[in-house]
């Protein structure tokens, strides 16, 4: 492999998150490097999803810092983060059924649209060539992901492991430096799977994105990531290469159950 | 590009070689479209000047890698302006292109590597690169590969592989070092050089290289443009197999010799959605691909509204009594000719929009028989579709259904310039310009194909009616008689059954046999909505396929070909008794389909051998565990209990 693992981009340190009494997160602390994949695993409600959502800011940690290329930060903006390139997927498609691939893609470049209303209402000058622009990185993901057949069908048409793959499209669209993808892969079949595994591999390889992804299946985290970080009840228990996460005693009691 | 001055002074008609016919074009209609492709979501194109350019360039670079005359390149991928050019390319330098069937396994591929001693492939991208990667071992005498699309192949580093616009650039600058070099090259060609080679699908045993000339297929091009009247200002869509003799004739050949625009789909998914933008003029597919296109239209109108269902269904009528008639010129009532104007106006146009089929002027179909319903819908909503019946050894050319002249059991009269004869054994004997050269490396296959009297053997069984039409029964070797003595032509039968849009294949056993039993294949699109609709779940094929209510519907199926066949004296006796429908679809990949989805009849009956026992033994059922092979290469085990069926038969011209 030619691309080359950096230094860290993205710096969680001691993150605690509650609501009311209800402990999400417990002083969690890991990095990741840029042009990793990096997995977080853990059983149902270990705080997985509550982590990602700390990092391009849904939740707001009550204690912690959070350092995104040397800025340290109290906490994330949504906006901010999608704007500083993190963008993501989520665990039950949030894609606009009614409206076509197409757009859909397009809708994921909208942060970067800078004509004003008045210009797009009537697609003029700036506008239209912005538009073309946009399109034309539209095109180059639809071409990445394989989807030139269904770029006009609309996305509530299509079978559930297509919508994934369109979702995973539509964060692409917006050329983010880290995607964060929570179940990628729930509920595919095997070749799904692979097909994507293969995109997320390609992503990570032809574009240099970094990745921190949320997965159940542990042959497809063990084999795709460089590293991985475990949850238990929002407690951190276990963190490294693959290997090392794999044999380490707590992380098989508390979640992997067998050695795999 | 540059080019001697006689070229110009020819007339079209009497250019010999595709190169020549290239450059031609580019000289005399240099800004006509010669070709496009969808990319990025917008269709490019491509003038004949510029094409000329590409080609020059690449058949420079093709020299620099050490090309000669005589050489082979294979070439392997989709439909592909850049592999298109590549055949034209290695015809410049007196090569030989030799297109491989792009969705064939690496292994499958090793036969024709070796047997034509390629030393050089054009590839399409990081799949095909990866499947000659694998193989490299077993052909030693492999020395470069060229790929189209770079995608995927940052890390291949190898120094035999190339990406094409590499060379191109280096063909480039050869090409401006020494401007003579391409020049010289065409005027070296003749028109009795290999222009091609074509492998047979191999229905029987290993497949056999077909060299073909320029003149031959350039002649069987003329031909058919004598018939149809083709034109420069036509679009076609290329999207089957450039490996198949019907495209190279009709996308290449024709292309070149008429000059009408090529359109190279986006990608295989998309090519119902490429046709409507482009709506071609001339359209050719098998007759599968028209039957699910049929299909697929019927799904839709049961899905429809009750308002547009009906009427669909009333103009449909309208179009079965007289839409067929209209476009051969026959006589139709006042009356008739109202409706059916008003039906193009609702119905048909739209219909015909839909399918992409707005400009046909010809559309064609070939390559196995095609069911009479199912031809006389498409002419009774007005387009213009036709047969043919031809082979690889005779360019895809032997008889052409002329305009107007059209029965639905024939396939057409001979064409230009073919003679046919029909020996005592039925089997169809062709002669003429499009005759194959030779098999590659084969004296003993050429000797035995061809006749003392320079007919070459087709191996079909047909007849010429009073009209002069010829009518094709089934392969010659394929029809045998039942142990009462009746004649058995199972072709003929399953085409009938295949007919249901529930049926995908059928395979029909009955030689030396007292009864005639058949394997059935469902079409898992058609009965899948079929399921979905009553609410029947299935979790995939094999469950589908043997449930009650699945062979329920076969069966009524079955007993309506039955009827049928109950009704013709010659065939009465070869009603199908008894059948099964087979857990698992036949598939190229398990080696019990051509590479051109025919069925290869004495592997499945090996196969399946202890299905045909229970058949005919009389069983209720059998257990049956099948090894399949997955698209990646991998290996599986399929294994299910199969019940058998018997059917209800009719004694003759009861039903």
């Amino acid at each position: 492999m030619a691309r080359q693992i950096g230094g860290v981009i993205l710096d969680l340190k001691n993150i605690s998150l509650r609501f009311g009494g209800v402990k999400a997160l417990t002083d969690i602390s890991f990095d990741v490097r840029e042009h990793e994949i990096r997995a977080i695993i853990g059983p149902n409600g270990a705080g997985k999803s509550s982590m990602l959502n700390v990092i391009n800011g849904v939740y707001r940690p009550q204690e912690g810092e959070i350092i995104f290329r040397g800025e340290h930060r109290r906490d994330m903006d949504t906006h901010a983060a999608a704007e500083a390139g993190i963008a993501r997927t989520f665990q039950n498609i949030a894609l606009f059924k009614g409206m076509t691939v197409l757009d859909n893609l397009m809708a994921g470049r909208n942060l970067k649209m800078k004509a004003n209303f008045l210009q797009h209402a009537f697609w003029w000058g700036p506008a239209k060539r912005e538009e073309l622009a946009h399109r034309r990185k539209v095109e180059e993901v639809i071409d990445f992901l394989d989807i030139e057949h269904i770029r006009k069908t609309p996305v509530g048409r299509l079978p559930y492991g297509l919508q994934k793959r369109v979702e995973l499209g539509r964060a692409l669209a917006a050329e983010p430096q880290i995607l964060l993808l929570d179940e990628p892969m729930a509920g595919m079949n095997v070749e799904e799977k692979q097909d994507m595994c293969r995109f997320i591999l390609d992503v990570n390889d032809q574009l240099g994105t970094t990745i921190v992804l949320i997965e159940h299946d542990m042959g497809v985290v063990m084999d795709i990531s460089d590293r991985v970080v475990v949850l238990d009840y929002g407690k951190k228990i276990g963190d490294g290469v693959p290997d090392e996460v794999k044999s380490n005693p707590e992380v098989i009691a508390a979640y992997l159950g067998t050695q795999h | 590009m540059a080019a001697g001055s006689e070229a110009s002074a020819l007339d079209a008609s009497s250019i010999d070689t595709f190169p020549r016919l290239l450059v031609h074009h580019a000289r005399t209609r240099a800004d006509a479209p010669a070709m496009r492709e969808k990319d990025m979501g917008i269709w490019q194109s491509w003038s004949w000047s510029a094409v000329a350019d590409e080609v020059a360039a690449l058949a420079c670079g093709l020299a620099e890698l050490g090309f000669k005359r005589g050489d082979r390149l294979a070439i392997i991928g989709d439909n592909r302006p850049r592999l298109y050019w590549s055949m034209c390319a290695a015809q410049i330098l007196g090569g030989v292109p030799v297109p491989l069937y792009q969705d064939a396994v690496a292994q499958e591929m090793v036969f024709v590597l070796l047997d034509a001693d390629i030393r050089i492939a054009i590839v399409e991208d990081q799949e095909q690169v990866d499947k000659l990667l694998e193989v490299r071992e077993q052909c030693p005498q492999l020395q470069h590969i060229l790929y189209d699309d770079p995608r995927g192949l940052r890390h291949y580093t190898q120094p035999f592989i190339h990406g094409m616009d590499e060379v191109l650039a280096m063909g480039r600058i050869h090409n401006a070092n020494q401007p003579d070099f391409v020049v010289e090259e065409i005027a070296r060609g003749r028109a009795d050089d290999v222009s091609i080679m074509l492998y047979t699908s191999g229905t029987t045993g290993k497949p056999k290289g077909v060299c073909q000339t320029h003149a031959a297929f350039i002649a069987a091009a003329r031909g058919g443009m004598a018939v149809d009247h083709l034109a420069a200002d036509g679009d076609i869509l290329s999207y089957l197999p450039m490996a198949w003799v019907g495209d190279h004739l009709f996308s290449y050949a024709q292309a070149l010799v008429a000059g009408f625009t090529v359109n190279c789909p986006e990608s295989a998914e998309t090519v119902m959605i490429d046709m409507r933008e482009i709506g071609p003029s001339y359209y050719f597919a098998p007759p599968r691909v028209f039957e699910n296109l049929l299909t697929q239209v019927m799904i839709r109108m049961e899905d429809a509204g009750r308002i547009k269902r009906s009427m669909f269904h009333a103009f449909m009528a309208v179009a079965k009594r007289c839409g067929a008639e209209l476009l051969d010129g026959r006589p139709v009532s006042g009356a008739d000719r109202l409706l059916y104007a008003l039906g193009n106006f609702f119905v048909y146009g739209p219909l015909r929009n839909v399918l992409g089929m707005s400009r046909i002027r010809v559309a064609y179909t070939a390559g196995a028989a095609i069911g009479p319903d199912l031809f006389k819908f498409y002419r009774s909503i007005g387009i213009n579709l036709k047969q043919f019946y031809g082979q690889t050894e005779t360019c895809a050319y032997v008889c052409l259904q002329p305009d107007r002249q059209i029965k639905y059991d024939s396939v057409g009269k001979p064409a230009p310039g073919v003679e046919i004869n029909i020996a005592d054994n039925g089997e169809i004997l062709v002669k003429g310009p499009m005759l194959l050269k030779e098999y590659y490396k084969r004296p003993d296959a050429t000797a035995e194909s061809i006749n003392a009297d320079g007919y070459f053997m087709t191996g079909d069984a047909g007849f010429l009616d009073d009209d002069g039409h010829l009518k094709i029964i089934d392969r010659a070797k394929d029809v045998g008689k039942l142990a009462g003595g009746a004649m058995f032509a199972p072709n003929y039968i399953e085409n009938k059954l295949k007919f249901f849009p529930h049926i995908k294949e059928a395979v029909c056993f009955g030689h030396d046999r007292d009864m005639v039993c058949a394997f059935i294949n469902i079409d898992m699109g058609a009965v899948g909505n079929w399921a979905e609709r009553r609410g029947l779940a299935y979790s995939g094929y094999t469950d589908l396929a043997g449930k009650p209510e699945v062979y329920e519907l076969i069966e009524k199926c079955v007993e309506e070909v039955n009827a049928e066949l109950g009704r013709d004296a010659m065939v009465a006796d070869t009603q199908v008794h008894r059948f099964l429908v087979l857990h698992k679809e036949l598939d190229p990949d398990d080696d019990e389909l051509t590479r051109t989805r025919k069925v290869r009849r004495g592997f499945v009956a090996e196969k399946y051998a202890v299905l045909i026992e229970a058949l005919y033994g009389g069983k209720p059922s059998q257990f049956i565990e099948t090894e399949v092979k997955f698209e990646d290469g991998r290996k599986g085990k399929v294994a299910a209990d199969l019940v058998i069926r018997d059917v209800k038969t009719f004694a003759q011209g009861a039903a």
